[in-house]
């Protein structure tokens, strides 16, 4: 039996370590740690309300519009405000934009470099992989950084700038949207589906989110073999990724992109062991800090307090423990996707295990359905109608921001005295999917699907925990903040 | 770029976001790849982008600080992270099991150049703010005071200080512009404001080009931020303040701080994470406390009275208003018998 110490874990948003325990070529326990502590939530603690706005979306660079959301969420809850319909729209139109350019970064310069590397040289696809995706040389890559930028522009037009926006408020969005701007808008997105069409999938998007299950979608595969969809299915098949990261979890969501009808994904919690799909209770969070550097009770975010500790002696990460009914769960598109019932991604967990074939499959098809609902929103907007309700912001309350970053949950819980903040906590999608150990011993979720990786002779970065990592695109810098 | 030899950038993440390489991978008019490529620039490693991972990157940073490896730039995003009790744990670099700061430290002796990307690693930023325990600092200055991590007294092999490019994120146009004027070594002290910034970008004011400038000019001020008015008097911009020359160039294809409806918050400033309500406008019997830099009050105080009388009824209207509600331009009448018919 031996140890392996991995890092600096790179192509992961910010720091991780990650301490392996490997026995006759398998990884028989892991330990996840998030080396980077900054201190948010003592930052936010006496601010004035509104204050959240400016300092909440820095925790994040990556997921920046995702944390402004769920800042002004809270506010918003706190206050009892009701935001117009096209304040909805904008926040809407801005965090696609900025989920897609998420999950396209992770597929294009994130993931699919460690395919290019030359342990796979033998591999018959490997030509074509490095082609495409050879870390800072690829066509793919470089193809997308283009359209990114082009992406992008729907937040210079929506937010004024990205990442870190004031844009928006408890009331809405500050920026009102002419109809030379909604135009623009939508040519952008209908750039983006261009691309999708072209260089991901090379067929149209209805086609692909039609697809029901594995099956069909292979067939597609061999059908359109040239989209860098396609290339990831046939290196998919090749390495078996979908036996890779595998972990049997609740799989929870907070429902994402509200609008007047209701959320275009739904909420819930999915268990993959049951194939039961039942409501979210958030009362039930906790969080744990038994692994963490930090001293505290167990408790509800709204309540939890948390003092740190950099010397305690069983702690092995800077982040918290948070548990849904004193149990893991996993979060992120996938689980997304499943508990929207989106047919071709529960039929990729009817097994019961997550694993990292689905969780590139589910990160993708979200993307395909994410532009029709885009353009749906761009086309809603209502120039001249108010963007924004002005209300006060109150002196004394309590508010809590749940929403979906392309990550996963994302949770803001905050109290207001005399006008100021006087309770903030945050669990972000990463806290949940690299929680350390909490005081049962249960492992969190990476560490979970850790256990049986193979690990080749003399490794000592192994490519297939490489895989199983990448799979979770985890933003370190949330996890902890 | 020296004799052919590739200009080599190393860039690390300290107590950051990740917002500043977000930003700068919007650089360049095609990518930054082959942006860098045309430079001549080769990136070391940058832990959103290379492929080296793990104990590949321990090397790599072992060599370069025995000197085995040439360091041209040395780029920093995030700010120094040296608690609790100047321990650095809260930052120890992974697989490595020192903290960033002590290997930031050893790094920058190696290096040409040192650039601070973003208000974190320049002047301390949001990690540094008030209340924070992380013992966060930039990298030759904590706010506005001189020190940091390396002292007052750093320079780099080519005899410069920090190069601080600031902003929450900056551009990606003063990143890159920044590397760029490095690679082609075109950049001394001269070129440096009083807080080590490059000039070329802090010569301006995010004010210089804003489009509400007819609401400004005519004191018309927003009431609320999704008004078009000024939001100079009501609601704490620091535009007329604040370095930068954020609405000369466009975020995003077109947009800016002030076209997205929202205040200048003078991110490029130090300490700027200390401002306390940052919409609201501190003013002292009516009077904006933080006036444009080098105007005398007094002046202020009679132009704006005087532009205050003199501002047109649709400007006026516009201002409190979340768009347009009244058009420039004369509204077309009957034609007049008297005017000139030629």
């Amino acid at each position: 039996m031996t140890r392996l110490l991995v890092g600096p874990f790179n192509r992961v948003e910010g720091d991780l370590e990650v301490n392996l325990q490997i026995d006759e070529g398998r990884v028989t326990e892991a330990w996840a740690n998030s080396p980077l502590y900054r201190g948010f939530e003592n930052i936010l603690q006496g601010r004035p309300a509104l204050d959240a706005l400016v300092i909440a979306p820095r925790i994040c660079g990556i997921c920046s519009v995702s944390q402004s959301l769920a800042a002004a969420t809270a506010l918003r809850h706190a206050a009892g405000i009701t935001m117009p319909e096209n304040g909805m729209l904008s926040a809407n139109i801005a965090h696609g934009a900025e989920n897609i350019a998420d999950h396209l970064t992770h597929f294009y310069l994130f993931f699919m470099p460690d395919f290019a590397r030359d342990i796979y040289a033998d591999q018959p696809w490997f030509a074509s992989i490095v082609d495409r995706f050879k870390a800072t040389v690829g066509t793919g890559a470089a193809q997308w950084l283009e359209q990114r930028r082009r992406l992008l522009h729907v937040l210079g037009i929506v937010a004024g700038k990205w990442p870190h926006s004031l844009a928006f408020q408890p009331g809405g969005s500050t920026k009102s949207i002419d109809k030379g701007e909604k135009i623009r808008l939508l040519s952008t997105v209908q750039d983006l589906r261009r691309f999708l069409e072209t260089n991901v999938f090379a067929d149209n998007l209805d086609a692909v989110t039609e697809l029901t299950n594995a099956d069909a979608l292979f067939a597609w595969a061999d059908n359109h073999p040239t989209g860098d969809f396609a290339q990831f299915l046939t290196v998919s098949r090749a390495c078996d990724l979908d036996t890779l990261g595998q972990v049997a979890l609740p799989l929870m969501s907070q429902g994402a992109y509200h609008n007047l009808e209701g959320s275009l994904f739904s909420r819930g919690v999915f268990d993959p062991a049951t194939g039961k799909r039942n409501s979210v209770n958030i009362d039930a969070f906790s969080e744990d800090l038994t692994s963490t550097w930090m001293q505290g009770a167990t408790a509800h975010p709204a309540n939890a307090t948390a003092h740190v500790d950099a010397d305690k002696d069983e702690a092995y990460s800077w982040c918290k423990a948070p548990r849904l009914n004193a149990q893991p769960v996993e979060v992120g598109a996938l689980a997304r996707q499943v508990v929207d019932g989106q047919a071709l991604i529960c039929d990729l967990v009817r097994a019961g295990k997550t694993h990292v074939q689905a969780r590139i499959v589910a990160r993708l098809i979200e993307t395909a359905r994410l532009v029709s609902a885009m353009e749906g929103w761009v086309k809603a907007l209502k120039p001249g109608m108010p963007f924004c309700e002005e209300k006060p912001m109150v002196k004394t309350g309590t508010g809590s921001g749940l929403i979906e970053a392309a990550r996963g949950s994302l949770g803001h819980w905050l109290a207001i005295k005399n006008g100021q903040l006087s309770h903030y906590q945050i669990i972000a999608p990463t806290t949940w999917n690299f929680s350390p150990r909490c005081a049962a011993g249960v492992a969190g979720p990476l560490e979970q699907a850790l256990v049986g990786t193979p690990v080749r002779a003399k490794e000592h970065d192994p490519i297939a925990v490489q895989h199983v990592v990448r799979s979770f695109d985890p933003c370190m810098v949330c996890t902890v903040h | 770029m020296l004799a052919g030899k590739p200009f080599n950038i190393l860039w690390l993440q300290a107590g950051s976001c990740g917002g500043c390489t977000m930003s700068v991978l919007e650089a360049g008019s095609r990518n930054l790849f082959d942006e860098l490529q045309v430079l001549g620039a080769h990136l070391l490693w940058h832990p959103a982008l290379s492929e080296a991972t793990g104990r590949d990157v321990q090397d790599l940073l072992n060599d370069i600080i025995n000197g085995d490896v040439y360091l041209d730039a040395l780029c920093i995003e995030g700010a120094v992270m040296t608690g609790p009790k100047g321990s650095g744990k809260f930052q120890m670099v992974a697989g490595l099991g020192k903290p960033m700061a002590e290997v930031i430290r050893d790094l920058a002796a190696r290096a040409r150049y040192v650039v601070g990307i973003g208000t974190c690693a320049t002047y301390g930023g949001i990690p540094a703010a008030g209340g924070s325990i992380g013992e966060a600092t930039g990298l030759q200055y904590l706010d506005d005071s001189i020190g940091g991590l390396l002292g007052a007294d750093f320079v780099s092999s080519e005899g410069l200080p920090v190069i601080n490019i600031s902003g929450c994120a900056p551009h990606p146009g003063w990143i890159m512009e920044t590397i760029s004027v490095l690679t082609y070594g075109d950049f001394s002290a001269e070129d440096l404001d009083a807080l080590g910034r490059p000039r070329f970008i802090s010569n301006h004011l995010a004010h210089h080009g804003c489009d509400r400038n007819e609401f400004y000019e005519f004191k018309a001020s927003a009431a609320t931020l999704s008004d078009r008015g000024c939001l100079m008097e009501n609601l704490g911009c620091k535009a007329t303040q604040a370095s930068g020359d954020c609405n000369l160039r466009a975020w995003n294809g077109e947009g800016s701080c002030t076209k997205g409806g929202f205040s200048c918050i003078a991110c490029t400033a130090p300490a700027f994470q200390n401002i306390r309500n940052y919409h609201e406008t501190p003013k002292v019997a009516g009077i904006p406390v933080g006036l444009p830099v080098d105007m005398p009050k007094a002046w202020f105080v009679a132009l704006a009275a005087l532009s205050k009388s003199a501002t047109p009824e649709r400007v006026r209207r516009n201002a409190h208003a979340d768009h347009v509600v009244v058009p420039p331009g004369r509204v077309p009448g009957p034609r007049s018998d008297k005017g000139d018919k030629s």
